[in-house]
């Protein structure tokens, strides 16, 4: 063999498994007619005391179940267990994100008997979650007040693949100069598909309106399962 | 932050691709990044280069050109580029409108490698 170079074609998209894994799943799902709800959001803006207060919300019209990652620790899903959720804790070993394979054998140790939706809490992270699809119909996100309402010019690219963004701690609202109105254009000009829905997860306000939207999100998921399996 | 796995990705399919190919040395990669990937050249190279320590492809070097970023006018359909410095402040080039589906501008692409 010579010293020559030459030139290999690869043409492969490095995440091209992650999707294949990511469609596998959510194919698997929808044959069963769960639902897979992905929460994403920096660390401490509320996303279990959100799900909490949405399972709540949602409580007799849904069943739910939650998947927890974290790099450490347990403490998510021991919180979410006290309150007679089912929850299985996934430790992402210094990882920063889930991916669809950490998804779905989450999933298998949680058991998706006589549950409607699952929901994913992804680990507290505003850039890395963002470039993993999980599997999930559909993905959250949430920033509270306390962060500031820059946080669509730092990370843009969690602003445009979320569904739906939730604007949790709105009661600190008075209290800070969070400006809701720069931060709605700055989100809607990233991606003007977005849902925004301004709550609190500590005072309730704002937990009805989001729980009706998702709650009607999974029965239409489930009759369009059901339509397909008639056709 | 995600450097390692993408990076064992990309190691993962160079030396997929190199196997069987009589390679003694892989010298050059070829990746392509989209413009929305937070990750810095600088890192995806320090971590490749610590991954691949005793495979084919230890010293390639990783030559990385980004990918802009693709947007769609939901007004007129018209798809352009554009930088990610004026992501979330685009204007259609066609109708001047200013909702957006994004398109592409995210993920990792390996285009070709220069071997030996």
């Amino acid at each position: 063999m010579s010293d020559a170079v030459k030139l290999i074609e690869v043409k492969e998209d490095i995440q091209a498994d992650n999707e294949r894994v990511a469609r596998e799943l959510r194919a698997r799902l929808a044959a069963r007619k769960t639902f897979l709800l992905n929460v994403m959001s920096g660390p401490g803006a509320g996303k279990t005391s959100t799900i909490l207060r949405t399972v709540e919300a949602l409580r007799g019209r849904l069943r739910f179940g939650v998947l927890e990652a974290d790099i450490e620790s347990t403490v998510d899903a021991e919180r979410v267990a006290a309150c007679g959720i089912r929850a299985v804790q996934l430790r992402t070993g210094g990882l920063c994100h889930l991916d669809a394979t950490m998804v779905a054998q989450g999933l298998d140790a949680l058991g998706l008997d006589g549950l409607d939706v699952v929901v994913i809490e992804n680990v507290g992270n505003l850039v890395c979650p963002a470039e993993f699809d999980t599997g999930a119909m559909r993905s959250v996100m949430l920033l509270s007040v306390p962060e500031g309402d820059d946080k669509p010019l730092k990370y843009p690219l969690m602003f445009s693949v979320s569904d739906v963004l939730l604007v949790n701690k709105i009661d600190y609202l008075g209290l800070s100069d969070f400006d809701i109105a720069a931060l709605r254009e700055r989100v809607l000009k990233l991606n003007p598909r977005i849902r925004i829905f301004e709550i609190s997860a500590k005072t309730g306000q704002g937990i009805r309106e989001w729980a009706d939207w998702l709650g009607g999100e999974v029965e239409s998921f489930v009759e369009a399962g059901a339509r397909t399996v008639r056709a | 932050m995600h450097e390692l796995q993408i990076t064992e990705g990309i190691l993962n399919v160079v030396l997929r691709h190199a196997d069987g190919q009589n390679v003694t040395k892989i010298v050059r990669i070829h990746l392509r990044v989209g413009e929305l990937s937070d990750l810095a050249d600088e890192w995806i190279q320090r971590y490749f280069s610590y991954l691949s320590r005793g495979t084919l492809a230890e010293h390639a070097e990783l030559a990385i050109t980004r990918a802009p970023i693709v947007l769609q006018c939901i007004e007129c359909n018209a798809s352009f580029e554009i930088r990610r410095e004026s992501f979330g402040e685009a204007k259609c080039p066609q109708c001047a409108g200013t909702r957006m589906d994004l398109v592409s501008g995210r993920g990792y692409f390996v285009e070709n490698m220069e071997v030996q």
